[in-house]
């Protein structure tokens, strides 16, 4: 059997051992246009704080594709995938034979068209270990930075760079910072913890056009200097392969629940992925690092000759900011229960019987325990969510469902 | 492998199970030595459920998933598995985001003291001891470490 896998984060480290859960033999060649051993995307920003090692930014040990009789094929980039002759064919002009294709292409920065964009001289992203070393080569203590987008890409940038930074000022469209994560109300512990070190915030504006070295905001007309931009005002999945290919796609590759896409004995997982969300019961792009984990181990096993579903996707996020723990979940909607103080809050939301999603803000300890109930979609009145609201704890669950839990091995 | 399971109606809730865990990941020598750190500059990796007036306490600590959504959710690589199935962290590649905390369904994973990343139960094979320390020391064997 020859897998062949295009990408080489986290998808494909699922994948990877998956497959060799089931099959030692078959050959699995991995394809990449990034040059590097695979690390964990999000801890590029630690790199920048000084928090990680950049020999600590692997994701699995130097052996893990010698172990798992991997063939890495990386710097260059796969082109096109004939679903028909099953190959694909690559930059350098190789093509390469499959039996099972996994696509794991992630996503892109987008960047919206502006006036001028086009002439900024230090503009960078933020989603590579490539990007991150193009940024820290420019950082300095006399230089000033501009930041277009509050979502968590911009954010841990932010928080990556203060420090070696003059000032840096954020930008976005949206009233609140992290948009797709926060609500309002949370959003706002999480903007004044970030003013509090130093973090300039203008909401509710973007940029309209750009200088070499500055940005005019569409709704203050403000103009900003900077010596560096950072775009993150989102992402697009990389799905062109695939619908090149013929392959059905949204706004991510569309799989069904064992990650097969709409081509024959092609798969796909990641960020790149839209497949189901168990908390809305319908397909989206979940790029989330655990879900990428997920849906790549549930490919490799398909592909490997398994029959495995992924049923329990749900959005989760646990991010923090200078000490500030952000942990949630699920989706905020139905009855709220909120405890608050100055610099904590706790959001759990309650909807038809069921806890369907919660945001923690410094307090957040056991949080497992209410991920559990929302990714179950355990009905609350068969446990005592009186004292689960007042903290995660084993002990609301029923005597069986305890022993279940921490008697039998799981 | 063997693995530490509750006995839930022996445990009397007095808590040793905690600084015997504090005490055998402290690199002390006495445990006397404790006071005033355990909370503080160190936090056990084994908490008892159940208040003073509760009828019902047991201990909870890792149970070493079969499969592990610790492990597979990770964002830096820093939990990981050995080829005897226990689940261990490299606090070196530990960022401190607690992803882990949010995935553990039994809320067995925790912030270290200094808050910068995760500490979690490793059956006492990382601090020299050799046997899990809270077992040896439970005054009522509401806590064993046994094949099952």
């Amino acid at each position: 059997m020859k897998y062949l896998i295009i990408g080489n984060s986290i998808a494909a480290v699922g994948c990877i051992e998956a497959i060799r859960s089931r099959d030692t033999q078959g050959e699995i060649t991995v394809v990449s246009d990034e040059k590097h051993h695979v690390y964990g995307r999000p801890t590029i920003s630690y790199y920048l704080m000084g928090a990680i090692a950049a020999e600590n930014m692997k994701y699995r040990p130097d052996d893990f594709y010698e172990k798992n009789k991997v063939s890495l094929i990386l710097g260059v980039k796969a082109t096109a995938i004939d679903a028909k002759k099953k190959n694909v064919t690559l930059s350098d002009g190789q093509k390469l034979d499959y039996d099972k294709l996994l696509v794991t292409t992630g996503s892109r920065p987008f960047l919206p068209p502006a006036q001028g964009f086009d002439k900024v001289e230090k503009c960078f992203t933020f989603m590579t270990y490539d990007d991150m070393l193009a940024l820290e080569g420019e950082l300095s203590e006399d230089k000033k930075v501009v930041v277009i987008g509050a979502g968590l890409i911009g954010l841990k940038c932010v928080e990556g760079i203060l420090e070696r930074v003059k000032e840096v000022t954020v930008v976005d469209l949206a009233d609140r910072v992290l948009p797709s994560v926060m609500d309002a109300e949370c959003a706002a512990y999480v903007q004044r913890h970030l003013e509090k070190k130093g973090v300039k915030f203008i909401l509710g504006d973007c940029a309209e056009s750009f200088t070499k070295n500055s940005v005019t905001l569409k709704n203050s007309k403000k103009t900003l200097d900077f010596d560096i931009l950072v775009m993150a005002v989102g992402v697009r999945a990389n799905t062109s392969l695939v619908a090149d290919a013929g392959g059905a796609v949204g706004r991510g590759i569309t799989v069904d629940t064992h990650m097969r896409t709409s081509l024959p004995d092609v798969y796909a997982a990641g960020d790149c992925a839209e497949g189901l969300d168990s908390s809305i019961g319908a397909n989206r792009v979940l790029a989330l690092l655990p879900n990428a984990y997920a849906q790549g181990k549930t490919a490799g096993l398909n592909m490997a000759g398994g029959d495995e579903e992924y049923l329990n996707a749900i959005p989760l996020n646990a991010v923090g900011f200078f000490g500030m723990h952000i942990l949630s979940a699920g989706v905020y909607e139905g009855e709220c229960y909120t405890v608050k103080g100055d610099e904590k809050i706790k959001k759990l939301f309650v909807k038809d019987g069921r806890l369907c999603g919660f945001i923690l803000i410094d307090d957040f300890l056991r949080a497992g325990i209410y991920t559990s109930l929302v990714r179950e979609k355990t009905p609350l009145a068969g446990v005592d969510f009186e004292i689960l609201k007042h903290a995660p704890q084993l002990l609301a669950f029923g005597g069986e469902a305890r022993k279940a839990k921490l008697s039998k091995r799981v | 492998m063997k693995r530490i399971y509750v006995n839930e109606e022996w445990c009397l809730g007095c808590h040793l199970c905690e600084y015997e865990c504090a005490f055998a990941n402290s690199g002390l020598d006495k445990m006397f030595k404790l006071k005033g750190k355990v909370g503080s500059e160190i936090l056990p990796r084994i908490q008892v459920e159940g208040g003073e007036n509760e009828p019902i306490h047991f201990a909870v600590n890792c149970r070493h998933c079969t499969n592990a959504v610790c492990v597979t959710g990770c964002i830096a690589g820093a939990l990981s598995k050995t080829d005897e199935g226990m689940v261990v962290i490299d606090k070196n590649k530990c960022v401190g985001c607690f992803t882990c905390v949010l995935l553990c369904p039994f809320g067995a994973i925790m912030p270290a003291a200094d808050g910068k990343a995760a500490q979690k139960c490793m059956l006492c094979t990382d601090n020299g001891v050799g046997t899990p320390n809270c077992v040896a020391h439970c005054p009522n064997n509401a806590i064993v470490y046994e094949e099952r």
